[in-house]
C-alpha cells in the first residue's frame, strides 16, 4: 500500500490530542494549525518558494509519527556531539521525547527548559499567551504542521538584563529505534530587554535510520537584547531536515543567525527576520559544504518595517559531485523604513561539472532612501591560490581546505564562540579528509 | 643541481619559453633579466611546476632528476621555493598556522616525524628577527592587508623557515622601498650557503647591488640571448633592452 504521509499525519492528530490536555490554551491554535495543513498538504515545486526543494519523496516514507519507546543514551556514547562537558547548559531530546539525564537546565534568574512544562504549567501561561506562535507563520504548510504537533522543544526566557552564565546547546537525538521517524521540536526563545544569549542546535542521527525532522523555532528579542544563534547541521546523510525559524526584533536589538551545513540529504532553511522597530541588527550568515547528492535550501527573508535599521547577509556554498544548491534571498522594506541598510552576499564555489546552484536575490523596496546591495558568484577555487600554497609543500588536498577557510572566513570571523569556532573548522577539515595541525 | 635542457613551455598552444638552456650550481646566484613579457616569470612557473604551463620540449632536472611529473608540492619537498611576484592571501590563516602547515607537510612527505610545537617557535622567532619582522605579524592572515612590501619580507621569511635548496625570487625587489629590499636583501644573503643556490629574476639591476651575482642571463622573446658575468647587468642598466633587442636582431 502506497503511504501518503499527509493522510497519516492528519489522522494521527487526534491520537495527539488524545495524549495532551485539550485544555491547553494552545489547544485550539494546534486545531487551526492542523486545518491550515489539511486543506494545503505539503508544499509542491509548482509554488515558487519550493521550486529547487521537492518532498516528494519524503511524503512516501512511511515515517512514525510517535516514537514507540526511546533509548536511554549513556553519556559517553554521545558526549563527543557536545561542545562542552560542563561549560554549557544542555536541552537534549532522545527521539522527540526530553532526556534528563543528559541535559543541563537551569532555572537560576533565566529559565532554560522544556516547551512540554511551558505549555502546560499555569506560571508559564502568560509568557505562552504573549509569545507562543505569535512570530510563526499561519500559513506556511511545514509550519502550520509542525505547530499542530508543537509539545516539545526548548523553552528559553531570559528576562530584562540577564544573560545565562553559559551558551546552551540544544541537541536532537535520534536512535533508531524506528525504521523511520519524524520528529517535530518547537522551540520558544524569548530575551527581554538588554537580554544576552547564545544558542548552539544539533540535529544527530546515531544510526542510518532515515529521519524527517521539522522544526519550529520562534526568537523574540526586546530593545537591546542580542541573541546568537548557532545552527550546526551535519547529521547522517540518511536525515532530512526542515528548518523553520521566526525572529521579531524591536529597536536596538541584535539577532545573529549562523547555519552551517554540511550534512544530510535534504535540508531545507526557512529564516525569516521581521524588523518591529529601529536601529536593529539582523545577522544571517551561513556555510554550506556538501557533496554526493546532497541537497541544502535555504530561503531567507529580511522585512525591513521600520526606519533606521541594518540586515547582513552572507552565505558561502561549496558544492561537489552531485550536490545541489539553493540560495533565495528575500528582502523587503516597507515604505515607511527609510535609511535601511540592507546587504546580501552570496558566494559560491561548484568543485563538481555535476554540482549544481540555483542562487536569487529577491528584492522589494518601497522606500526610496535605503541602501541596498546583493551580490551573488559562482566560480571554481581559484587556480592561483592553488599554485601559491602547493608551491610551499602543502599538496592539493590540504590546500583546498586552507582556501576553504579563506572562503569561509567572513563567515567563521563572527563566531563568538571559540570552541564552536574550532568545532566547526575541524568538521571542514574531516569534510575534506585532512587533519590540520592547527586550531584557526 | 638545476639543469635546465632546451626548454619549450607554454599556454594553450601559444609558446613562451622557446628553448632555454641553463645551469645553477649550488653556491651560486643567478640573475635572469630581460624585458616584460620576455618570459621571465612563465619560467619561474615552470621550474615550480604550475600546471597552466605546458612543457611542450625539453627538461628541467634537480640534480639529475626530470621533474617533469612532479606536482608544484613535490617540487617543495624537493627543496625547490619560488618567492611569488604577487603572494596570494589568504585570510582566516595565520602566517604562523601557515608555516606549521607548510613545514609538517614538508617533513611528512620526506617520512620524518612533525616538528615539535617549542622547537618551531623557536625557529619562527629566529627567522622573524632575520627579516626584522615584528612578532603580531605573525598572527595576522597570511598576505591579508599586507602592503607591497610585507608581502615580499614574508615571502623571504617563508624561504628561511623552508630553507630551499633552489630559491627562485620573482621580482621580489618590486614595491619595495629602499629600507625594505636592503632587508630582505639582507636576508636572502644569510642564507645563501655553499649548498644552495639562488635564481634572482628581476626587471632592474638595482636588487643585485644587494644581491650579487655570479652569473647574469638575459631573457628576451622566451630564449636567453646574453649570458655575462655581473657586469652585464650594469651595462644593461645602462644601454637599455632595446641595446640587446637590436644585438639579437642584428
Amino acid at each position: 500500500m502506497a503511504i501518503d504521509l499527509k493522510e497519516k499525519l492528519v489522522s494521527s492528530f487526534m491520537a495527539f490530542e488524545n495524549k495532551v490536555n485539550v485544555d491547553d490554551p494552545v489547544h485550539e491554535i494546534r486545531l487551526g494549525a492542523i486545518k491550515n495543513f489539511e486543506s494545503r498538504g505539503f508544499p509542491t515545486s509548482k509554488e515558487e518558494a519550493w521550486k529547487y526543494t521537492s518532498l516528494r519523496k519524503l511524503q512516501k516514507t512511511n515515517f512514525s509519527v510517535f516514537p514507540k519507546k526511546s533509548k536511554t543514551l549513556e553519556y559517553k556514547e554521545v558526549k563527543k556531539y557536545f561542545l562542552h562537558e560542563i561549560d554549557t547548559y544542555k536541552i537534549v531530546f532522545v527521539d522527540g521525547v526530553y532526556s534528563s539525564y543528559l541535559s543541563e537546565t537551569t532555572h537560576d534568574g533565566v529559565d532554560v527548559c522544556l516547551m512540554s512544562s511551558a505549555l502546560s504549567k499555569a506560571m508559564y501561561r502568560q509568557l505562552i499567551d504573549l509569545y507562543f506562535n505569535k512570530v510563526a507563520s499561519k500559513e506556511e504548510q511545514m509550519t502550520s504542521l509542525n505547530t499542530a504537533f508543537s509539545r516539545e522543544g526548548a523553552y528559553i526566557y531570559i528576562p530584562r538584563n540577564k544573560a545565562p552564565l553559559k551558551p546552551i546547546e540544544i541537541i536532537h537525538f535520534a536512535t533508531g529505534t524506528e525504521a523511520s521517524l519524524m520528529l517535530q521540536p518547537r522551540n520558544l526563545i524569548i530575551a527581554e530587554e538588554n537580554a544576552e544569549l547564545q544558542i548552539i542546535e544539533s540535529h544527530v542521527s546515531l544510526t542510518d535510520n532515515e529521519i524527517l525532522t521539522n522544526a519550529v523555532t520562534e526568537i523574540f528579542a526586546a530593545e537591546n537584547a542580542i541573541v546568537d544563534f548557532y545552527k550546526v547541521q551535519n547529521d547522517r546523510h540518511s536525515s532530512s531536515l526542515i528548518d523553520n525559524t521566526y525572529i521579531a526584533q524591536k529597536s536596538k536589538s541584535t539577532v545573529r543567525v549562523h547555519t552551517f551545513s554540511f550534512g544530510g540529504k535534504l535540508t531545507r532553511n526557512n529564516l525569516n527576520f521581521y524588523q518591529e522597530g529601529s536601529h536593529i541588527d539582523s545577522t544571517l550568515k551561513g556555510v554550506t559544504i556538501i557533496g554526493e547528492k546532497q541537497h541544502v535550501d535555504h530561503h531567507t527573508l529580511v522585512h525591513h518595517q521600520q526606519p533606521d535599521s541594518e540586515s547582513h547577509q552572507d552565505y558561502k556554498g561549496i558544492y561537489g559531485e552531485k550536490s545541489t544548491g539553493v540560495f533565495n534571498g528575500k528582502i523587503i522594506v516597507d515604505e515607511i523604513a527609510q535609511k535601511t541598510n540592507a546587504f546580501q552576499q552570496n558566494n559560491n564555489i561548484l568543485i563538481s561539472d555535476k554540482a549544481t546552484i540555483n542562487t536569487k536575490p529577491q528584492l522589494e523596496i518601497f522606500a526610496d532612501d535605503v541602501k541596498c546591495s546583493h551580490g551573488c558568484t559562482i566560480g571554481q577555487l581559484d587556480d592561483d591560490a592553488m599554485f601559491y600554497l602547493q608551491s610551499r609543500g602543502i599538496p592539493k588536498k590540504e590546500a583546498t581546505a586552507l582556501l576553504m577557510y579563506a572562503f569561509t572566513d567572513d563567515v567563521m570571523s563572527s563566531v563568538r564562540i571559540p570552541e564552536l569556532k574550532n568545532r566547526i573548522n575541524n568538521l571542514i577539515a574531516e569534510k575534506l579528509g585532512v587533519k590540520m595541525g592547527f586550531d584557526l | 643541481m638545476l639543469k635546465i635542457v632546451n626548454l619549450h613551455a607554454g599556454v594553450e598552444g601559444n609558446e613562451i619559453l622557446k628553448g632555454i638552456d641553463l645551469e645553477v650550481n649550488a653556491g651560486e646566484v643567478h640573475a635572469i633579466m630581460g624585458p616584460n613579457g620576455s618570459g621571465k616569470s612563465t619560467l619561474a612557473s615552470v621550474i615550480a611546476g604550475k600546471e597552466e604551463f605546458e612543457v611542450t620540449e625539453g627538461q628541467v632536472l634537480l640534480n639529475g632528476e626530470d621533474l617533469e611529473d612532479s606536482a608544484p608540492e613535490e617540487r617543495a619537498h624537493k627543496g625547490i621555493f619560488l618567492s611569488f611576484q604577487y603572494p596570494v592571501e589568504i585570510p582566516g590563516v595565520t602566517v604562523t598556522n601557515f608555516m606549521k602547515t607548510a613545514i609538517n607537510e614538508s617533513r611528512k612527505a620526506r617520512g620524518e616525524e612533525e616538528m615539535p610545537a617549542n622547537q618551531m617557535l623557536k625557529k619562527i622567532r629566529e627567522k622573524a628577527e632575520l627579516l626584522e619582522i615584528d612578532r603580531k605579524f605573525l598572527s595576522r592572515s597570511l598576505n591579508e592587508g599586507f602592503s607591497g612590501g610585507e608581502k615580499k619580507r614574508n615571502e623571504i621569511f617563508q624561504m628561511a623557515m623552508l630553507e630551499p635548496k633552489l630559491a627562485i625570487l620573482d621580482e621580489t625587489d618590486s614595491g619595495l622601498d629602499i629600507d625594505a629590499l636592503r632587508i630582505v636583501a639582507n636576508g636572502v644573503n644569510k642564507l645563501k650557503s655553499q649548498d644552495n643556490a639562488v635564481i634572482v629574476i628581476t626587471h632592474y639591476q638595482r636588487l643585485l647591488d644587494y644581491i650579487v651575482p655570479d652569473f647574469v642571463h638575459v631573457l628576451n622573446d622566451g630564449k636567453i640571448v646574453k649570458s655575462g658575468t655581473k657586469e652585464l647587468a650594469l651595462e644593461l642598466e645602462e644601454k637599455g633592452y632595446d641595446w640587446i633587442k637590436n644585438e639579437t636582431v642584428a
